[in-house]
C-alpha cells in the first residue's frame, strides 16, 4: 500500500515569497499522477518536496501510512528521475545502479541479482560496464529509470525526464515508462507515481490522473478525457488541447430562445442545451471558449458567424484557419476539402458545436457552464 | 570545349601556385615565430640553466663567467654540500622537510575540502558572515598575525615542534584553498548528490562517494599548491623550528650560508638544485591534473 497525500502544503522562500499555496492532492495506489503547468508553476517544488530535497514550510505530506515531512530522502521509500539524468560520472552502469542497495547493506548476491533483472527489464545489459559519459541520452535515461526500479520504492518520483531527449526517442520513452508502470502493477509491486512535466501530450497520454498546477495552486484533478472535456476554469481550457482553445472576451445576453453571445459586431444564438448548463444568473461580460476543432461550417441559411480568413496553415489532412470575428482572433481547424469548398471572398461562414462551447467567469475564470 | 578545358587548366594551375605560396609563406611565419619564442623561453630559463651548470663547477670556476657549461665537471659541490657543516647529511633536512609537507598537505586537501562543500551546499546561520570572514583573511597579510600566532603557539608549547606548521592547515587555515574548491563545487551541479540522498546516502556519505570523485582534480591542484609552497616556505620553519636536527631543506640552505666564513657557493648551489627536484618531479607528474584543476575551478594559479 503506498498511497500519497498532500495537505495544506505550503513553501515558502526567505520568509515572504510563497511559491505553494497550501495545496491538497490524493494519489492512490498504484496510479499514475502527472503534476502539468506553465513554468514557475511550482511543481517541481512540489516533487522535490515529497523527495525531500526540499524543506516543508505548512502542511504535511504522508506516504503509505507515515508523515514524510522530517524524513530523510532516503527513508521516504521514493525513488527519482531526474531531468539530466544524474547518473554518477566516475561509477559504471552496474554502480550506478547498485549504489542504493550497497548504502542500504543489502548482501552482494541480492544486489547482483537484482541488477540483472533490472537491466534485462530495460535492456541495458550491454551497457553494465559502461560509464555514464559513454552512453547516449536515451541510455543514460534508461539507466537512470533503473536506478529508480532497483530500489522496489513506494512511490516513483519523476521529475521532467523526458526533456532532454529528441522528439522521437521520447514518444518510445513514454511507451516505455507506461509500460514498466502496467507491469509493475499487474506484478503486485508498488507502482504509485508522480510525473512532472510541462508538456501536456506527455500528460495526457501517460496519466491516470492529471494535476494542473498554476503559480502554487492546483486548478484542477482530474481524468484526461474529463480534463478535456469539461475543464473547471480558463486557465485548464486553455492549458490542455492542441492547437488552443480559443478564449474570447464575449458579452452573454438570455434571447428568447436560449443564450445570445457576442462578440463586437457579431452575435449568435445557442439553444437550450447551453441554456441547461449556464449556472443560474450568468449573464454579462463573459469569456467564450471554444476548441479550434468544434467548429463546423454553417449551412445555408443558418445562424452563423462570419470569419474573415487572416492566414490558414495546411498540415495534410487539416487546415488551421486564423480568423477574425468580430475583432476577435480565432483558429479554426477544418478539414482541408471543407476549407476549399467553404472560403469565398477571404470569408467563411462557421457556427461552433453548442455541446462544446464553454462560458467562464470573466474576473474569476471559473466555468460557468458545466450545471 | 577545348578552350574551356585549357581554361580550366591554367585557372588550377593559378590556384595551385597561389596555394603554393601561402604554405611558403605560412612556413616562414611559423619559423620566425619560433624562433623568437625559443630565444625568450631560453634568456627566461637561463638563471635555471646556469643554476644546474654552476653546480656542476668548482668554487673559483662560478665567478669566472657568465657561461653555463662547466670547463672541469665536478661532483665536489654534491658530495660536500650532501655533508653539510652539521653533524646531519642534507638526507635528514629532506627527510624534515617530507614530515612537514605529508600531514600538511593530507590535513589540508581534507579539511578545505570539507569547509568548502559546507559552504557550497548548506544554509546556516551565519554563514554569509562566516564566508565574508574565510576571504577576508586571504586579503590580510600574512605578517600581521605573525607576532599574536607565534604567542599562541608559544603559550601553547608547540615551540621547537612541527605543530604550529600543521595545525592551522587542518583547520581549512588556508582560505585560498578553500576559495578555489568552493568555486569548483559550484561548477558540478546538485543533482548528483540530490540522487545519492534519494538513493539514502547521508551528506557525508553523498560527499565520499559522490562529490569527492568529482572534485579529484581540484583536490589535486590543491595538494601541489600546498606541496609547492611548503616546500619552498622560509619563514614558517625559520619562526618556530630551532633545533639543528629539525630543519627542513629551506632552512638548511641558509644554514650553510650562515656558518661557512668564505662561501662553498657551488655546494649551496648543489644543494639548491636538489631541492627543486621533489617540486618539479610532482609537477611533471602530476601537470595533467593540476592545469584541469585550475582552469576547472576559474582560479589562476
Amino acid at each position: 500500500m503506498a498511497q500519497l497525500s498532500i495537505r495544506n502544503l505550503e513553501k515558502v522562500y526567505g520568509g515572504s515569497l510563497k511559491a505553494l499555496h497550501g495545496i491538497n492532492l490524493d494519489v492512490k495506489d498504484g496510479e499514475f499522477m502527472v503534476l502539468v503547468g506553465p513554468s514557475g508553476c511550482a511543481k517541481s517544488t512540489t516533487l522535490r518536496m515529497i523527495a525531500g530535497l526540499e524543506t516543508v514550510s505548512g502542511g504535511h505530506i504522508t506516504i503509505g501510512d507515515k508523515i514524510v515531512n522530517n524524513l530523510a530522502p532516503g527513508e521516504r521509500g521514493i525513488a527519482m528521475v531526474f531531468q539530466n539524468y544524474a547518473l554518477y560520472p566516475h561509477m559504471k552502469v552496474r554502480k550506478n545502479l547498485s549504489f542504493g542497495l550497497k548504502l542500504a547493506g543489502e548482501k552482494k548476491e541480492e544486489i547482483s541479482r537484482r541488477v540483472q533483472e533490472v537491466a534485462e527489464v530495460l535492456e541495458i545489459e550491454p551497457l553494465l560496464d559502461r560509464l555514464p559519459k559513454q552512453l547516449s541520452g536515451g541510455q543514460a535515461q534508461r539507466v537512470a529509470l533503473g536506478r529508480a526500479l532497483i530500489k522496489k520504492p513506494e512511490v516513483f518520483l519523476f521529475d521532467e525526464p523526458l526533456s532532454n531527449l529528441d522528439a522521437k526517442l521520447r514518444a518510445s520513452m513514454r511507451v516505455r515508462i507506461t509500460d514498466l508502470h502496467r507491469r509493475l502493477k499487474e506484478q503486485g509491486q508498488s507502482s504509485t507515481v508522480v510525473y512532472v512535466t510541462h508538456d501536456q501530450v506527455e500528460a495526457m497520454t501517460m496519466g491516470d490522473r492529471i494535476c494542473v498546477m498554476k503559480d502554487g495552486r492546483i486548478m484542477q484533478v482530474d481524468d484526461p478525457e474529463t480534463l478535456y472535456a469539461k475543464p473547471a476554469n480558463a486557465f485548464v481550457a486553455g492549458f490542455i488541447g492542441m492547437p488552443e482553445m480559443n478564449l474570447v472576451d464575449a458579452t452573454l445576453t438570455r434571447g428568447e430562445s436560449g443564450p445570445v453571445v457576442t462578440f463586437g459586431d457579431q452575435s449568435i444564438r445557442f439553444g437550450a442545451k447551453l441554456a441547461g448548463r449556464l449556472e443560474a444568473g450568468v449573464g454579462g461580460e463573459v469569456t467564450f471558449g471554444v476548441r479550434p476543432q468544434h467548429f463546423r461550417l454553417a449551412a445555408a441559411g443558418e445562424d452563423a458567424l462570419t470569419a474573415k480568413v487572416i492566414k490558414a496553415d495546411f498540415l495534410g489532412h487539416e487546415v488551421d484557419v486564423h480568423i477574425m470575428i468580430g475583432g476577435q482572433r480565432f483558429t479554426v481547424v477544418l478539414p482541408v476539402e471543407d476549407y476549399r469548398k467553404a472560403a469565398v471572398d477571404g470569408t467563411i461562414r462557421i457556427r461552433p458545436e453548442e455541446d462544446r462551447v464553454f462560458i467562464f467567469d470573466r474576473e474569476s475564470g471559473q466555468n460557468v457552464s458545466l450545471a | 570545349m577545348s578552350d574551356s578545358v585549357t581554361h580550366f587548366d591554367k585557372a588550377i594551375d593559378e590556384a595551385e601556385k597561389y596555394l603554393a605560396a601561402q604554405k611558403r609563406r605560412q612556413t616562414v611565419s611559423l619559423a620566425i615565430r619560433y624562433t623568437i619564442l625559443t630565444v625568450v623561453g631560453l634568456i627566461m630559463l637561463y638563471p635555471l640553466i646556469w643554476l644546474v651548470g654552476a653546480s656542476f663547477k668548482s668554487n673559483t670556476e662560478i665567478f669566472a663567467g657568465a657561461g653555463f657549461m662547466p670547463v672541469n665537471p665536478t661532483t665536489d659541490g654534491y658530495v660536500e654540500g650532501w655533508q653539510t657543516s652539521t653533524p646531519y647529511t642534507f638526507g635528514r633536512f629532506f627527510w624534515n622537510t617530507f614530515l612537514i609537507i605529508a600531514p600538511k598537505t593530507i590535513c589540508t586537501v581534507i579539511s578545505c575540502t570539507v569547509v568548502a562543500y559546507g559552504f557550497a551546499r548548506f544554509d546556516f546561520p551565519g554563514k554569509k558572515i562566516l564566508f565574508a570572514t574565510v576571504i577576508g583573511t586571504l586579503l590580510l597579510p600574512n605578517v600581521v598575525t605573525r607576532i599574536p600566532q607565534y604567542l599562541l603557539f608559544r603559550d601553547l608549547g608547540w615551540l621547537d615542534s612541527y605543530l604550529p606548521l600543521w595545525v592551522p592547515s587542518a583547520f581549512a587555515g588556508d582560505a585560498f584553498f578553500v576559495f578555489m574548491l568552493l568555486q569548483f563545487l559550484r561548477s558540478i551541479p546538485r543533482d548528483m548528490e540530490e540522487a545519492a540522498r534519494v538513493d539514502g546516502a547521508t551528506s557525508f556519505q553523498a560527499l565520499i562517494y559522490v562529490v569527492v570523485p568529482m572534485l579529484v582534480p581540484a583536490m589535486i591542484s590543491v595538494a601541489l599548491f600546498q606541496f609547492m609552497w611548503t616546500m619552498n616556505d622560509f619563514l614558517g620553519p625559520l619562526i618556530y623550528v630551532s633545533s639543528v636536527d629539525k630543519f627542513p631543506v629551506s632552512l638548511a640552505l641558509k644554514l650553510s650560508i650562515d656558518t661557512a666564513e668564505s662561501f662553498e657557493w657551488n655546494r649551496i648551489l648543489a644543494m639548491s638544485v636538489l631541492t627543486l627536484l621533489p617540486s618539479l618531479l610532482v609537477f611533471f607528474l602530476s601537470q595533467k591534473y593540476f592545469v584541469e584543476g585550475i582552469s576547472a575551478g576559474g582560479v589562476k594559479g
